[in-house]
């Protein structure tokens, strides 16, 4: 008998976790419920990250995730679950063309995912485990280097043109102009009853 | 064919991308709740994540040569931070239309039709 492959094992755990949560999240119609599933579903894909060799990725995916933009969310439900809203139920017809959506991409994705025969896995059952961390040429390709095509010969990506310097700049203003526009739309507005009292 | 004995790849990460972004899909179409919505978003986002990140990884496929090398989590990068903004951007609408029509169907949300 062939030893287990931890990596396999660990990679079913991890997509059973979160395609479970994923398609629980869709089943529940308690939005409280959905928040929590959906916490466990997207953990569960950080995860799967770190099972490719994606650990500042994996990290990033827990901390601004998961801890960010799911509090965000449960902030939102927080002040929004009152009475009727908690628990929305679909209508029957939503749920039969919803389905119908759903069974039909997913029939066209998945066997599109096993067309590529170099997309099925390492041939040999002894795949080097040691991955070299990322964090370095991410951060340094953010800022401008890429440190991970150093030995590439071609003279198109040594010109400095194929590193993020300036998506990163384009995604810091956009964050600022998101804070400002965010907090301009949630602010509480003042009563203008003044014109309705002069009458 | 073991699967607890023979390697995964990059098509089994991509199947699991497949069910989180249809589980996203049917999530965004079927729900009522404005914020049942936003989590249907947040789902598509990951699954499609989920496919950067398994093209980018070197020992996924076979001889060891990667799709995308280290782009693919680059994008991934920036997908987490814009979803980050994009979902404040929507909970603020969501609290705005929350506080002037005192619900969150997003049935109710019809003043623009013609």
């Amino acid at each position: 008998m062939e030893a287990i492959n931890w990596h396999s094992f660990f990679f079913y755990l991890f997509a059973l976790v979160s395609c479970a949560f994923a398609v629980m999240v869709v089943l529940s119609a308690n939005i409280v419920r959905m928040a929590f599933y959906l916490t466990i579903s997207l953990g569960a894909t950080a995860g799967l990250f770190f099972l490719a060799g994606a650990d500042f990725l994996g990290a990033m995916q827990l901390m601004i995730y998961v801890g960010g933009t799911l509090v965000l969310l449960v902030f939102g439900v927080m002040l929004t679950a009152q009475g009727p809203f908690v628990s929305m139920k679909t209508r029957g017809g939503d749920w039969i063309l919803a389905a119908v959506l759903g069974g039909s991409l997913l029939a066209l994705l998945v066997p599109a995912a096993f067309t590529m025969p170099e997309w099925r896995g390492p041939s040999v059952n002894a795949a080097s485990t040691e991955s070299p961390p990322t964090s370095t040429p991410l951060g340094m390709g953010l800022l401008g280097v890429r440190v991970d095509k150093l030995v590439d010969g071609r003279e198109a990506v040594k010109q400095g043109m194929s590193s993020y310097l300036l998506p990163f700049e384009i995604v810091s203003v956009h964050l600022l102009v998101v804070l400002v526009g965010a907090a301009y739309l949630a602010r509480t507005k003042r009563r203008r009853d003044v014109r309705l009292e002069s009458l | 064919m073991n699967p607890l004995t023979d390697p995964v790849g990059v098509s089994h990460f991509m199947a699991v991308g497949a069910v989180m972004f249809v589980s996203g899909v049917v999530c965004m179409a079927a729900k009522r709740n404005a914020l049942g919505v936003l989590m249907g978003i947040e789902l598509v986002l990951n699954g499609a994540n989920v496919n950067f990140v398994a093209l980018s990884s070197s020992f996924l496929s076979a001889n060891g040569r990667t799709a995308l090398g280290l782009d693919g989590q680059f994008i991934a990068l920036f997908v987490i931070v814009l979803a980050a903004a994009e979902a404040a951007v929507a909970l603020a609408i969501t609290l705005n239309f929350y506080n002037n029509h005192a619900t969150v169907d997003v049935d109710r949300a019809d003043e623009l039709k013609g």
